[in-house]
């Protein structure tokens, strides 16, 4: 049928009544990367946690390699091979770095835990020099290596990542959107909701506007940061603003607490 | 006298760990503060009684005996009272109050099987072992060498197994350790049975310690074992273990005329408070409990 690795199509899901998507569907091919943007309070956490299974779809499907996996509970989609990489809490605070990747290991068969552990630590430096420090008292960016590591473990074939830049200085932004490239070289699909659009957008094949939980527009990467509908309504530019941009002007930075 | 008090605390504050590790462990896992653990407690002990003195058997073979029926219960009570709670995404307050009433129930099925009357163990309480100027009781030597046993197992348990490893990830945070292939039902049916372990050893120790014991024992045991999950940090599973420790031993301590002449020992009660109350003015989050971000 079709090289997907992932397929959501009509999803609307929501919490306790309250609907917050009302039809979004996308698509991620193996080794690809795909942005989902849009302003806050849009759904994009609330597509991510539907997918993922932590918010049960009320409608619309969605179907991992071939499989319609909808409404299955997280850990069997973990062990299908569906990573996801929340926002704020992605880390076990009180477990030291090497236990949250072999945490992260749970979702392997037994056999094969050992080897995925190892070959984390050899691709993360960072994990063997920080092995026994709690998780809790590192740094935004450190976290976001060892959450990256705790999915990573798993071998996902399909990554879900919500805001990997959010919180995190622009030199750390550039190290963790360097270490995404690296992971879709490998093989693996990657679903990413981003602030920094235009970086996120940049970095993707494929781009999808979320708004008021719907997909609004989706495109190429390239083309969506063209379009000067979307540039004005959810890039906060002007739509003919084609000059250089600096550095980290896009970089909209909020500390919310909330996921 | 300073020698003799640090045992019988550590005896006491032994029995107090062992219980809190469960407690603690259940509210991490499910937000749940279990109430019934006193009485899950007492029912131990009780089932230890039953094989100690009603079928004759020695308390080694008693005390394992009194720890699995106390499992036992304590699987029977997630899969038919917690887990259906779960699924119907029930609040604090309606977990808390469902243990009040479980903590009733068990209660009066005990005092129905037993009877209000006091009841011991089949043990010499004549039996005295003297090291230095320190008298120990047989019971209390048991109970010592079981209690570190015990203790020095969980803590190894908890640190270096998968199945700890992963309780303690389910502690911390129970969406993203499902987000790591853990079937979270599994672990928290494992959960139950190790707070079952427990709570049936801590309290047929705290049974042997006292000699006698009736079927309200095991609530008076509860609020010193709340005080231990508190100060150690509630959710902690470490720090149950030093919060129960450290409780027994300062509540035992105070006593010691060597301390401006000791607090009288009917005032352990509020010792063991007080050192609750500072401790948390010092430290709100418990010994090792985490502070909270927000
Ligand atoms: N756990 C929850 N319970 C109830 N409502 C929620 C919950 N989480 C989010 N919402 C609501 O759902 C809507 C969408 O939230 P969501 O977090 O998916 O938006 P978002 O696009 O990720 O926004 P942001 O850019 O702020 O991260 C919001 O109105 C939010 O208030
Ligand atoms: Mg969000």
């Amino acid at each position: 049928m079709s090289e997907d690795a992932l397929l959501v199509s009509d999803l609307h899901a929501g919490y306790d009544g309250a609907l917050v998507l009302r039809g979004v569907s996308l698509e991620a091919r193996p080794g690809e990367i795909v942005a989902v943007i849009g302003p806050n309070g849009a759904g994009k956490s609330t597509l991510l946690k539907a997918i993922s299974g932590l918010v049960r779809p009320i409608r619309g499907r969605v179907v991992f390699h071939g499989t319609d996996v909808t409404g299955l509970p997280p850990d069997r989609l973990a062990q299908r091979g569906l990573g996801f990489v929340p926002q704020l809490e992605n880390v076990f605070p009180s477990l030291t770095v090497a236990e949250n990747v072999h945490v992260g290991a749970q979702a392997l068969p037994r056999s094969a835990r050992r080897k995925a552990v190892a070959s984390v630590f050899a691709q993360f430096p960072f994990l063997r020099e920080r092995g026994r420090q709690r998780a809790g008292t590192l740094s935004g960016g450190q976290r976001k290596i060892v959450a990256l590591a705790r999915a990573l473990v798993a071998q996902p074939t399909v990554l879900l990542l919500d805001e990997p830049s959010a919180g995190l200085s622009p030199k750390a932004a550039e190290m963790v959107f360097a270490e995404l490239e690296q992971i879709r070289e490998r093989g693996i699909g990657i679903v990413m909701v981003e602030q920094n659009a235009r970086r996120a957008l940049a970095l993707s094949s494929r781009g999808y506007v979320l708004d008021m939980g719907r997909t609004a527009h989706e495109g190429p990467g390239g083309e969506l940061l063209r379009d000067p509908r979307v540039v004005q309504l959810y890039l906060g530019g002007l739509a003919a603003d084609l000059s250089p941009r600096r550095p980290d002007s896009s970089a909209r930075r909020d500390p919310r607490s909330r996921s | 006298m300073f020698w003799q008090l640090l045992a019988n605390g550590f005896v006491t504050g032994s029995v107090y760990a062992i219980a809190a590790i469960g407690v603690s462990l259940l509210y991490g896992l499910l937000r749940l503060v279990n109430f019934a653990h006193g009485d899950l407690m007492a029912f131990g002990a009780f089932v230890s009684y039953l094989a100690n003195v009603t079928f004759g058997l020695p308390m080694v073979l008693s005390l394992p005996a009194g720890m699995a029926a106390t499992a036992a219960l304590a699987l029977v009570s997630d899969l038919a009272l917690w887990r259906p709670l779960r699924l119907r995404r029930a609040g604090f307050m309606s977990l808390f109050l469902a243990s009040i009433g479980v903590a009733l129930v068990l209660r009066q099925m005990i005092l129905l099987l037993w009877g209000p009357q006091p009841r011991a163990y089949d043990v010499d309480p004549f039996k005295v072992y003297v090291i230095g100027d320190v008298r120990l009781s047989l019971a209390q030597v048991a109970t010592i060498l079981v209690a570190s046993a015990a203790i020095v197992a969980i803590a190894l348990f908890l640190a270096r197994s998968t199945t700890g490893r992963v309780m303690r990830a389910m502690a911390d945070d129970q969406a993203l350790a499902q987000l790591s292939g853990i079937d979270v039902n599994r672990v928290i049916l494992l959960t139950w049975v190790l707070a079952g372990l427990t709570a049936g050893l801590a309290g047929t120790l705290a049974a042997l310690v006292q000699g006698s014991f009736d079927p309200n024992f095991g609530f008076q045991l509860l609020l010193p074992v709340f005080a231990a999950v508190v100060l150690g940090g509630i959710g902690s599973a470490y720090g149950a273990l030093a919060g129960g420790l450290a409780l027994g031993v300062a509540t035992e301590l105070s006593t010691w005329e060597g301390l401006a002449g000791g607090v009288e020992p009917a005032y352990k009660p509020v010792v063991a408070f007080g050192v609750l109350i500072v401790a948390l003015l010092v430290r709100p989050q418990g010994l090792f409990g985490r502070a909270r971000i927000v």
